[in-house]
């Protein structure tokens, strides 16, 4: 970790045995009257809630003494957290403490030719909001406003559009994230994997990572189920530039040239089907396609692949024989974060086909199909249709096979000309646009041209900077928000309430889009007094109480079959009603619907491929401020590989710019010089270098990968931003 | 008989994430700056042929304790269990002991005492595990009392390989890494 308060400490020559009883036997020490020093965190009421540090949602107990919310620690009674959470769900204290929280509503207003914000009232904030909302339905229509969303609350909000009367509602975590894993295998399986990802690790004998840290990153009921697995013996395949943590316990560390990951896959799968190592009960009997796909794959061989992703044959040959071994319970792990090169979702294709070869999809310890508890929906007033097509896209043929808005899309379509009709006001909820976003450059473009931007959050994220107006919220610890129930192994249903007030001049996103649908005349689709109200319906409709789940914070419903050896009886919600392992969908949309490899750009002399990736401290750079997980991990660093870095002469701690291909130059980074990495890429963690002046801790502390982004790769299947297409050039930064 | 604690840290299970080290430093409400427990995650061998070792590391609450031996007031001593404690009243801060320990461990607390991993005796003491092994996701921290042979922590030490850090200090550690 970056915190090194010591060198390290050998490791002495003693290994092995039973441990030997060092002979304490007399309890002298309590000769004389000692006390215990007990720092008394213990809270005088505990408060069972869920998380919103990440997207997980890990069931938490927020401790709570005098008013004050002492510490965080898992829900025992979670499925999620079983009583433990990740360092970032333990950390929200310092969230909810973080001295440089949005405190008021702030309004932009022009003063001597500067713009400023001006601290206001509730009312006047809202009222202004209302106002020009208004003024765009009537000048425009209800769709040239559009809302960007990131979290459990954002539901109030998605609510106060489809009220309002607009289709453009988008969450950055499909073509920014994962988009082309559910697209992938939606193709392959007829349904996509969603969150958390029905997978299960715990059960398997091989887990492969391919580009996925887990461990590096922290979805907490992963891990857990990551290490348990590892405790059992599982084994681990590990395809990556960088000897992440992952790979450190892997029995193969696949350190591959970035961007030939459908080639390695191809290898694997021609290892797999010409040794007659694949499920062919299975896929008689599920898939179709097989011919076509083991003739596509004849020719790729381990010794084909070899130049184009520099992993020797026989070590292809070794690790798809381990993953083939172990099937059914052989997942391959889908991962999460998959926007890499824009032809991710032929990528998640080759992973789906894979895992399908192996019979691993609705088996224990590969793909599992979970249900969630039936949770109705609030009857309330039923928002029309909205006029207009969601305007993500300049035509509505492109990216056909798109199940969710693009919220890139979104942003460009704010730009005159790039959409079939412009926007002209955003509200953006609980996401940094500026980091959340590829190419930010591109996004302060499509913000010149609003008419007003709305900003909702709970730090002076470098959006609120480029808002007129900036609604201060409540952090997940102060407030409620809907009910969850997703589909999962154990089926659930969690509670969001608050452990104290809110702090300061904050309020909770239910009763800000409550007010504003109010003022802007849609108060009859927010026909309840307060979010219990809602919950209370929800739950009941569920035949559940609704004291039990706020004393526990949790119901679990029953365990129903989620893979054939529990009983379960698999189909697909595909075109043929089987596994397509060739895909007409695609083929008939212009697509290969065999997975196909094609090369892509290396970077030049001089130059490395950027990646990025996550810190177990930290989600995004949403938590680039808390300065509690910031003591574990105060800055991002560049890792660069010892040989490269020799020759560049930089030194492990020197600080470091990076200038990519467009120009763009980064804030100063400090090197981590490692033997970790390949010499053909560079990696940083995400979030970092923050320039928003609010952000006192943040401000200034490492690089933004964002920035440096300036360039993405467009998946033409369903409009991923793949963005590790930017090379790098590494300066010494100035002393 | 009497009870030894002890901890066995899986480095195997161990993904290095620090959730200890936050857990630790809120439940026992420390300073930002200051920490009872750390990770460290050595690199060894050249790109490709690498092996990582993780620890999460805190005092080490050894038998024969070089802070217990140096401090000059009897403010550190061996309270139940073995554990090291300092008995704040007592300490002058004068740092004898942050200078003898082996793990670098300690700190001198901002109100002049030295400070350091308890186990989290107080809540030992309530039937409940220290908050390192209560948070880890992993579970990769056993606690138990090496005089109980029926303890999950017995039970490792007796089936898995394991090192112990600075073992030719002396000074008799009570942390098991498990290897
Ligand atoms: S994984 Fe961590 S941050 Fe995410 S919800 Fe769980 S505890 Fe919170």
């Amino acid at each position: 970790m970056a915190f090194t308060r010591r060198d390290f400490i050998r490791i002495g020559a003693m290994a092995g045995g039973v441990a030997a009883a060092s002979g304490l036997t007399t309890d002298w020490w309590s000769l004389q009257a000692r006390t215990i020093p007990d720092p008394k965190t213990d809270g005088d009421h505990v408060v069972p809630t869920f998380c919103e540090l990440c997207f997980w949602k890990c069931g938490v107990l927020a401790h709570v003494k005098n008013g004050r919310v002492t510490k965080i620690t898992g829900n025992p009674a979670h499925p999620l957290s079983k009583g433990r959470l990740c360092p970032r769900g333990e950390a929200a204290t310092a969230l909810l403490y973080d001295p440089d929280r949005l405190k008021t509503p702030l309004i932009r207003r022009a003063k001597r030719g500067q713009q400023v914000f001006e601290a206001v009232t509730w009312a006047v904030a809202l009222d202004e909001t209302a106002k020009r909302m208004d003024a765009i339905r009537t000048k425009y229509g209800p769709e040239a406003f559009a809302l960007f969303t990131h979290g459990w609350g954002g539901s109030w909000f998605t609510r106060l559009m489809q009220a309002y009367g607009s289709p453009n509602v988008a969450a950055p975590s499909y073509a920014q994230c994962r988009g082309p894993r559910e697209a992938g295998f939606t193709l392959t399986f007829g349904q996509g994997l969603g969150s958390p990802e029905s997978i299960d690790i715990e059960n398997a004998r091989c887990i492969t990572l391919i580009g996925s840290h887990l461990g590096e990153n922290m979805h907490n009921t992963q891990v857990q189920e990551l290490a348990t697995a590892i405790g059992r013996g599982a084994e681990l395949v590990v395809v990556d530039p960088r000897f992440s943590i992952a790979a450190s316990k892997a029995k193969y560390w696949l350190p591959i040239r970035p961007g030939t990951d459908i080639a390695l896959l191809l290898a694997w799968m021609n290892v797999i089907i010409t040794e007659k190592r694949y499920d062919a009960d299975y896929v008689a009997k599920y898939a179709e396609g097989f011919d076509q796909l083991a003739k596509h794959v004849e020719s790729k061989t381990p010794e084909w692949a070899y130049p184009i992703t520099g992993i020797e044959p026989q070590l292809i040959r070794d690790s798809a024989r381990l993953i083939a071994s172990a099937r059914p319970a052989s997942l391959i792990h889908p991962g999460r974060h998959v926007t890499w090169y824009g032809d991710d979702t032929q990528r998640l294709r080759s992973i789906a086909i894979l895992s399908a070869l192996l019979g691993s999809w609705g088996r224990r310890g590969g793909y599992i199909l979970p249900s969630a508890m039936e949770l109705p929906k609030y009857p309330g007033r039923k928002p029309q249709q909205p006029a207009r097509a969601v305007a993500d896209r300049r035509e509505p043929s492109l990216y056909p096979l798109a199940d969710e808005t693009l919220a890139s899309g979104v942003c460009d379509a704010t730009i005159p000309g790039k959409a079939p009709y412009q926007l002209k006001g955003w509200m953006v909820y609980g996401t940094n646009l500026m980091q959340a976003l590829p190419a930010p450059q591109q996004t302060e473009k499509a913000i010149q041209e609003l008419d007003f931007l709305v900003a909702i959050d709970v730090l002076p994220a470098e959006i609120t900077g480029w808002s007129d107006i900036v609604l201060p919220e409540s952090t997940y610890l102060e407030r409620y928000d809907d009910v969850w129930a997703p589909a999962y192994k154990e089926p659930f249903i969690a509670m969001r309430q608050p452990a104290v007030e809110p702090m300061y001049d904050s309020k909770p996103g239910w009763w800000i889009a409550r007010e504003l649908a109010a003022r802007l005349g849609l108060h009859d689709y927010f026909d309840w007094q307060h979010p219990l109200d809602v919950v209370r319906w929800r739950v009941e409709a569920a035949g559940q109480s609704l004291a039990k789940l706020r004393a526990t914070g949790v119901v679990q419903g029953a365990r129903v079959p989620v893979s054939e050896e529990e009983g379960l009886a698999l189909s697909f919600d595909t075109p043929s009603k089987k596994i397509e392992l060739f895909s007409s969908t695609l083929a008939s949309a212009g697509f290969d619907p065999l997975p196909d490899y094609s090369p892509h750009p290396q970077p030049p002399d001089g130059m490395f491929r950027l990646l990025m990736g996550r810190a177990p401290t930290h989600t995004f750079g949403r938590m680039a401020n808390n300065r509690l997980a910031g003591a574990v991990y105060p800055e991002n660093e560049l890792w660069l590989n010892t040989l490269v870095a020799k020759s560049l002469d930089v030194k492990n701690g020197d600080r470091v710019t990076l200038e990519n291909q467009d120009g763009v130059k980064s804030l100063p980074v400090r090197a981590k010089v490692t033997e970790r990495i390949r010499g053909d890429c560079v990696y940083m963690v995400h979030g970092w270098g923050h320039t928003a002046n609010g952000m006192k801790f943040a401000r200034h502390r490492g690089a933004s990968d964002s920035e440096l982004v300036s360039r993405y790769a467009t998946d033409p299947v369903m409009g991923g931003t793949g963005m590790n297409v930017n090379f790098v050039r590494v300066l010494k930064a100035e002393a | 008989m009497s009870k030894r604690y002890a901890m066995a840290i899986d480095m195997k299970r161990c993904v290095g994430c620090s959730a200890c080290v936050i857990a630790c430093k809120e439940e026992n409400g420390l300073a930002l700056a200051a920490f009872r427990s750390w990770v460290e995650i050595e690199t060894r061998g050249t790109y490709p042929a690498l092996a990582l070792e993780i620890h999460s590391e805190r005092c080490e609450q050894c038998s024969d304790a070089a802070c217990v031996s140096n401090c000059p007031t009897g403010a550190s001593y061996y309270a139940r269990g073995g554990v090291v404690l300092v008995q704040r009243e007592l300490c002058t801060g004068c740092k004898a002991c942050v200078a003898a320990c082996p793990y670098e461990a300690r700190y001198i607390h901002h109100d002049g005492y030295a400070d350091k991993c308890t186990f989290c005796l107080h809540r030992v003491e309530k039937g409940l595990l220290p908050a390192c092994a209560s948070a880890c996701p992993t579970q990769s921290i056993t606690f138990g009392d090496l005089n109980d042979p029926s303890s999950d922590l017995v039970k490792l030490l007796r089936s898995r390989q394991w090192k112990q850090l600075r073992a030719d200090a002396g000074t008799k550690p009570n942390l098991y890494y498990l290897t």
